[in-house]
């Protein structure tokens, strides 16, 4: 009996029509896709993105080179070398971040004592010759002073629930 | 049956405790926490160290005891509380715990929280101890002490205000170094520990009080902000700058040594290391470092291959037809010393000698074990210092003559110099080089009157004259009388230009005594390279000969000129060889000016070797750091120029073959005869050189550490005399006195004798003067 039911609902072509009736259904209902480039849709602040290096509003760099970043970091993306600067205070004479290795998981960022290390909400950036993967210490920096605004505020959005 | 006594297993002076319900019979006076820890049972701690002495002032260690059935009325520390019969301790219980979280809570009130800037994070005994008795959350909030910092030289860094007043450095100081040097002001919140004059500090084992220090207060100063102890790899390791051959930890990151802390060898080091051990390690990356094979084309030291370097050494050696000579340093591992032996030898010459020091060759001396071991020398009764300023030969020897002092030995010292020792010297006598030969000979000749005659003829001749005054015969029968006695024969008598004498007396004097005679031996593998074959078997030529008669063809092992007796001869040798290859680690600019090849090979950190220490216990390390540039283990170079020069005995491929075939060939033929050296007198009226070879200059890695050279005690050279003999010649503290055409700055100290000018060897500003027991002339410039 079964196999009857099954060899008319196939002769009828009934499923398919079942299948192009949910295709005419979402026709005409509101689009979820954006058009990229020109559309972004909204990101979260705790959106994990480009690293920044940050400072303080002294424009002192905030890493003391502790180095947990790098003992944390599971992909092993963190070089870190340190030395006392001429004032005897403990910094960072290399900070690189491999971003073929890194997985953008946020660990970086949650061990950071200082909020140095942080992840930005920038996503789109592109490398051009071998060896640019390689994000180092002064190129942090530039990207921490350059969106130091959006950072902090991101950041303060999220304080309450840190 | 009635009923027997059983008999306890107890052995006697033990008792039987529980600790956490377990039952243990311990030593009698041994303190609660020695027990646990014997026991595998934790007890936390940061006061208590098992090398110092008590002080129970960190209070961490609370732990519940019960005497008797009776629970003692408050917590009570295990590391101030003897064990007695029957005593039941809880370690764990609610009462225990609650007093460590509690004495933990007072330990962090004043403890900053800067962990993330602390060198000491990740191997800090505190954050450890924090982590399991410590509260999240402080409940202190009121102001934090702050200490000021005090500049404790270029070893030790400091942060006071980490401190957590355990006051081990104080002890370390005080009780194993043996100086003093740290003490606490003040009391209660405000104690501080410090110099109080602010001075650095002097000690040569100045380094150990990072090491005991349980939190980040004191640190290792060159290491400062270097790397964090988790990415540190560590790696088995010993010290090459001394004969102790200390037990090391080599801390690594990417195939670079970073620092190094002692390995724990009861029979060796105990757990402490000398500061030379500790800081040398930055000397391997210095600048004038051999990183490529270079030969002299048309008088220009150019860059090689390793192939074309090689032939090049080979064809000069194939065409030497014998005339070559070799010096190599004590440093050299085994290997590499009984293959360019036997490379030496393939080549027809016997012409190798690693005793570079030494000035007296009479008796053919060779470096020998110590008769009673290192670790025996604490529980010696009598011990003779001859020429032999220990803190600086060996410190980590002194710091167990020490420990001999202290527990009631008697030590005597007949030296050049009064040198100043970290124990107390029950007599004395300090007197010029020549002088100390005669103190010797009386007590030798104290012996004779005693009954014993020498059994070389040389000997009895030379004491036949003499008599023993009263202070020989009474030192005579202190080592006579003592159950455990011992003549430690040093430096400045080993490189003595009498040192056949000194030797031979010092050896009858032994024999009848029933001591032991400790002879130190002159670098770090003398022992093993004189067991090697690394001198003359067959009538070669000895380093004296070869620096005073230099082959036409040199190959130079390890060695600079401040390594050799004779730098200026040395200097000399190398410039007038028709060929001189250097096989080393530094091609320094006498290596630039004078190699007709630089071989680049690796130090001891870098290759895989065995070293043979003061006992003849033989170490094998492997390789702990990556070679620098292209250079090789000198073992692999040794093998590709013996295979280039086809000697048999060269075709192995790894070093356990070379130690299979030094195992098989056994230990090199003692040659050492009773030949005694006709004395040497100095001239009359002329001061004669006292030389000691500087703790800080003893070898090529050790004046390369920046650390080490910044010490006050790395100084630049100068002339010491005896305050009545710079009077004579018109010269005063400061002033500049030029000693057989050198000019060097006088300081004045009693410690010298009348007639010596002690002058420290293995530093630039003396390379050109002549060796220990020479005379000198002196004017003021």
């Amino acid at each position: 009996m079964n196999r009857v039911t099954s060899y008319l609902k196939s002769l009828m072509l009934l499923e398919l029509l079942a299948g192009l009736g949910l295709t005419f259904k979402y026709l005409w209902r509101p689009k979820y896709t954006v058009r990229y480039p020109m559309e972004h849709i909204p990101k979260s602040n705790r959106f994990r993105g480009l690293h920044a290096l940050r400072r303080y509003p002294n424009g002192e760099e905030r890493c003391i080179a502790c180095k947990l970043c790098e003992a944390v970091c599971p992909a092993l993306a963190i070089t870190i070398d340190s030395a006392p600067r001429e004032d005897g205070t403990r910094r960072t004479t290399r900070y690189d971040i491999d971003l073929f290795k890194c997985i953008f998981c946020g660990f970086c960022e949650e061990s950071c004592p200082v909020d140095s290390i942080v992840e930005t909400s920038i996503h789109e950036y592109h490398f051009e010759k071998r060896g640019e993967n390689v994000v180092t210490k002064p190129q942090l920096l530039a990207i921490g002073d350059r969106f130091e605004k959006e950072i902090a505020a991101a950041r303060a959005q999220d304080a309450a629930f840190r | 049956m009635s009923a027997q006594p059983t008999a306890p297993a107890v052995p006697p002076d033990h008792v039987t405790i529980e600790i956490d319900g377990k039952s243990m019979v311990v030593p009698k006076n041994s303190m609660i926490i020695a027990a646990a820890d014997k026991a595998g049972i934790a007890i936390p701690r940061f006061c208590y160290h098992e090398k110092l002495p008590i002080a129970a002032n960190c209070r961490m260690c609370m732990v519940e005891v019960e005497m008797g059935g009776k629970p003692m009325p408050k917590p009570q520390p295990a590391c101030a509380t003897p064990v007695a019969d029957g005593m039941k301790i809880q370690t764990q219980s609610q009462r225990a715990l609650s007093a460590q979280r509690n004495v933990m809570e007072f330990l962090l009130i004043n403890h900053p929280l800067d962990c993330p800037i602390c060198d000491q994070g990740g191997e800090c005994e505190l954050q450890d101890l924090s982590m399991g008795y410590g509260r999240s959350v402080s409940r202190f909030v009121e102001k934090k002490r702050v200490v000021p910092d005090e500049d404790l030289g270029s070893l030790v860094e400091t942060e006071m205000t980490r401190c957590i007043q355990c006051t081990r450095c104080v002890r370390f100081m005080a009780d194993i170094a043996g100086t003093y040097e740290l003490g606490g002001m003040e009391r209660g919140e405000r104690l501080q520990i410090g110099t109080y004059v602010g001075k650095p500090l002097m000690s040569e084992l100045s380094g150990n009080v990072i090491d005991v220090c349980p939190v980040g207060a004191l640190t290792n100063k060159p290491f400062r902000f270097k790397a964090r102890a988790w990415e540190l790899i560590a790696r088995e390791s010993i010290g090459y700058h001394d004969a102790l051959g200390t037990n090391l930890w080599l801390h690594t990151r990417r195939g670079e040594v970073l620092r190094a802390v002692p390995r724990d060898n009861e029979a060796v080091n105990e757990c402490w290391a000398s500061d030379r051990d500790r800081y040398s390690s930055d000397g391997l990356r210095a600048k004038d470092r051999a990183q490529k094979p270079m030969i002299r084309r048309n008088g220009e030291l150019v860059e090689a291959s390793w192939a074309e370097a090689l032939a090049f050494v080979a064809d000069h050696l194939r065409d030497a037809r014998g005339d070559v000579g070799a010096l190599v340093a004590p440093l050299t591992s085994n290997e590499e010393g009984f293959l360019l032996g036997r490379l030496l030898r393939g080549i027809g010459s016997d012409h190798v000698d690693h005793r570079l020091r030494t000035l007296d060759f009479a008796d053919a001396p060779v470096a020998t074990p110590f008769e009673m071991p290192i670790a025996a020398i604490d529980k010696a009764k009598a011990i003779l210092l001859v020429g032999c300023n220990p803190r600086h030969e060996i410190p980590l020897l002194a710091q167990r003559i020490r420990k001999a002092v202290r527990a009631g030995a008697k030590v005597h010292a007949i030296n050049p110099v009064d040198f100043d020792f970290n124990f107390d010297l029950a007599g004395k006598a300090i007197v010029t080089p020549a002088a100390m030969l005669d103190a010797l000979l009386g007590l030798a000749k104290a012996a004779n009157d005693a009954g014993h005659l020498p059994e070389s003829s040389a000997l009895a001749q030379a004491i036949a004259g003499l008599s023993a005054d009263a202070k020989a015969q009474a030192l005579f029968k202190l080592l006579a009388d003592a159950p455990e006695s011992v003549i430690l024969l040093g430096e400045t008598a080993l490189n003595h230009p009498n040192a056949s004498s000194l030797r031979a007396a010092a050896r009858f004097v032994a024999k009848v005594t029933h001591s032991a005679v400790d002879e130190i031996p002159g670098g770090a593998n003398a022992v093993g390279l004189a067991r090697a074959g690394a001198q003359p078997r067959q009538g070669g030529r000895d380093a004296g000969a070869l620096l005073a008669n230099p082959p036409k063809h040199l190959v130079v092992y390890h060695t600079g000129s401040q390594d050799t007796s004779a730098p200026a001869a040395f200097d000399r040798a190398r410039t007038e060889a028709q060929f001189c290859v250097y096989v080393g680690a530094y091609a320094c600019n006498g290596v630039q000016r004078t190699a007709h090849a630089v071989l680049p090979i690796g130090l001891p950190p870098e290759i895989d070797g065995s070293y043979t220490n003061l006992d003849g216990t033989t170490q094998t390390i492997d390789a702990a750091a990556k070679l620098p540039g292209d250079a090789r283990p000198g073992w692999k170079v040794l093998r590709a120029l013996g295979a280039a020069l086809s000697i048999p005995g060269f075709e192995f491929t790894a070093i356990d073959d070379v130690r299979a075939q030094m195992a098989a060939d056994g230990a090199s033929p003692v040659t050492a005869t009773n030949a005694l050296r006709p004395r040497i007198e100095p001239a009359h009226g002329r001061l004669v050189r006292i030389a000691t070879t500087a703790i800080y200059a003893s070898d090529a890695v050790v004046r390369r550490s920046p650390a080490l050279q910044a010490h006050p005690l790395a100084r630049p050279a100068c002339v010491t005399l005896h305050p009545e003999d710079a009077l004579a010649l018109g010269l005063g503290a400061g002033a500049t006195a030029r000693v057989s055409g050198v000019e060097l700055p006088v300081e004045l100290s009693t410690r010298v004798p009348r007639g010596g000018a002690w002058i420290e060897a293995g530093l630039k500003g003396s390379a050109h003067l002549p060796p220990h027991g020479a005379s000198l002339d002196i004017t003021k410039a």
